[in-house]
């Protein structure tokens, strides 16, 4: 408790009837990357508003980097950094002015001051827009700009409030590396509810819902709790065989629910629990048939987002062997247009790759 | 105090920044500027500022509003408020910092008033003592409503709700001695010591009394403790 970089305990908070928190509490420890996940009013940003001092808890208490937020706010208030969900920057001034203010009074040293900003604008990739006013940056810089107000004094904690809301998919990439960067030195703690950024980013998830934590852990953990069915992709040559064969067949495996697919790509869900690769690629040799793919789909986030809030109950999502029904959500297959389009333009490569796992609408859902 | 410092010249760098600073500025030196030139003609046998002095705390009731609508209104507006107290500073430090910001603006309006008596210092004989008095007291009256335009900006975050209520209560209190039309005896003695107009008569005569400085000190002290109030109020 004493070392934690964040202690919360019991923290509620309501804005007259509606409780925003409820008895939330949880440990940060120096050195991770937290992603706070959850869906649209689960109090992600509230909970961010009283770490940082803007806010005050109705009951609980919370400390940060050792120091009551309450108590001993202006303690605290010098070793966070926040960038808040609205970015609000001074518009009317130039970048450079803007993290000249932030600079002195931040205190940080007259002789510092122009190193630090200049570092820092490297590290944020803003030094080409420092004479630029912030009204006329675009959205992608002023959150950059946003980013740089918040690590200019070094923070040991970083809070930050939907980070890549609003940036185009090579920004979110950049702004995601800066959070990686960052948080080999520091606490950071981010909310998000795009799931593919936890994946990419977070060392650990925390979910909350209505104001509750409903989970805790590595997306790994999560998904294990929630002990969710295996999926697995097969592409088969169907020189020789019909597909109804081959699903028969995948069927008679031990542990296989569900086989479905057609001209030759199928999708098997399989207990969480039972081995059932091995199988599938004995059956495969010993008939002869030409395996071209056999991959396992991990969980994704958003499986595990809706098992604990809502969207599916956890119980529901243990696979019942005899009654071998799942949600369709959960077994279509990964393909989605859309964000394919926009990754042409896209030059990483490792996107790709992130996008394979990527939710049908993470980008979209941003509201 | 060096949060201070940095808070006022953000305060003045955005109040500079923004169109309404100018206009205010402008409008403020045209209208004195008129009444002046109105009594210069009229009543030029008599050198003093006394017109100008009678009307100045009549208009700057309107015009400190308009300076002070933007300190906090435009900041919760934005939302760069919630920058401002995550920052390292308190929120008397945040109140203070703008109030002075604000006050040197109406300083720097009081100082391009300054050709006024100067033109008469050419003319003849000056009496430089209710002139001296008359801007000390502009200052103190003005510093009074900037105030409560301070604490009223506290309220909204709608800049036009915050200029007219804070016309409206810069107002009361620079009238309040005749609102109500009493014209003796002890309520019109306490109306007259509320008045904020009735201790700007007494500085403009020159006469400066500790009573009248006491009265816009105890105006600024309490509204500003109020703004400040009403900023930790999201802190309950």
């Amino acid at each position: 408790m004493t070392n934690a970089s964040i202690a919360v305990r019991d923290l509620t908070k309501a804005y007259g009837d509606i409780v925003a928190l409820d008895h939330l509490s949880f440990e940060i420890q120096p050195g991770e990357i937290v992603g706070f996940l959850g869906p649209n009013g689960a109090g992600k940003s509230t909970s961010m508003k009283l770490l940082t001092c803007f806010l005050a808890a109705n009951s609980g208490e919370a400390k940060v980097a050792g120091f009551d937020v309450y108590k001993e706010s202006n303690e605290v208030r010098k070793r966070v950094g926040y960038l808040a969900e609205t970015n609000p920057l001074y518009e009317d001034m130039i970048v450079l002015d803007y993290l000249h203010f932030v600079a002195q009074i931040r205190r940080i040293p007259r002789p510092k001051r122009r190193t630090r900003i200049e570092e820092v604008a490297d590290q944020c990739g803003i030094r080409h827009v420092l004479h630029r006013d912030i009204k006329h940056l675009s959205k992608g810089y002023k959150q950059r700009v946003g980013l740089a107000q918040a690590i200019l004094h070094s923070p040991e904690v970083l809070i930050l409030d939907e980070p890549t809301s609003g940036l185009d998919p090579n920004q979110i990439i950049e702004i995601r590396d800066l959070i990686k960067e960052l948080g080999s030195e520091k606490t950071v703690i981010l909310s998000t509810h795009i799931l593919q950024e936890v994946t990419a980013v977070c060392d650990r998830i925390l979910i909350i819902d209505k104001g509750k934590l409903v989970a805790d852990g590595s997306i790994k953990d999560l998904a294990h709790k929630l002990q969710r069915p295996q999926i697995l992709k097969l592409i088969v040559n169907l020189t020789d065989v019909s597909t109804q064969t081959v699903r028969r067949e995948l069927k008679a495996i031990r542990g296989v629910t569900k086989a479905s697919g057609s001209g030759g790509t199928f999708d098997i869900v399989a207990k969480h629990n039972i081995e059932v690769a091995t199988h599938i690629y004995e059956l495969m040799v010993s008939r002869g048939w030409v395996l071209r793919e056999l991959s396992r789909r991990e969980p994704t986030l958003e499986d595990v987002f809706r098992g604990f809030t809502g969207g599916v109950a956890p119980e529901d999502a243990i696979i019942d062997p005899d009654d071998a029904f799942d949600p369709p959500t959960i077994e279509t297959p990964k393909q989605n247009p859309p964000q394919k389009g926009e990754l042409d333009d896209d030059e990483e490569d490792n996107e790709e790759e992130d996008d394979e796992e990527e939710e049908d609408d993470g980008t979209e859902e941003d509201q | 105090m060096q949060a201070i410092w940095t808070l006022i010249k953000r305060e003045l760098s955005a109040q500079f920044n923004s169109v309404v600073a100018y206009i205010v500025v402008i409008l403020f030196l045209l209208i004195t500027g008129g009444m002046f030139f109105l009594d210069f003609f009229e009543g030029i046998q008599e050198l003093s500022l006394r017109r100008f002095f009678g009307d100045a705390p009549f208009f700057l009731a309107f015009f400190a509003p308009a300076m002070s609508m933007s300190v906090f209104s435009e900041e919760k507006r934005a939302g760069t408020l919630e920058l401002l107290m995550t920052m390292p500073v308190s929120d008397l430090q945040i109140v203070i910092g703008k109030f002075i910001g604000v006050v040197l603006l109406l300083a720097v309006v009081l100082l391009f008033t300054l050709p006024y008596p100067i033109t008469l210092y050419f003319l003849g004989d000056l009496d430089w003592g209710p002139v001296i008095g008359g801007y000390l007291g502009l200052l103190f009256l003005g510093a009074a409503y900037l105030s409560v335009g301070v604490m009223v900006s506290s309220w909204t975050k709608n800049q036009i709700v915050a200029i007219l209520l804070a016309f409206f209560l810069c107002f009361v209190l620079f009238i309040i001695d005749r609102l109500l039309g009493v014209q003796s005896g002890n309520t019109a003695t306490i109306l007259e010591t509320m008045s904020a107009n009735y201790h700007f008569r007494s500085i403009s005569r020159g006469v400066i009394d500790l009573r009248d400085l006491v009265y816009y000190v105890s105006v600024m002290v309490i509204c500003l403790a109020a703004a400040r109030t009403s900023l930790a109020a999201r802190r309950w």
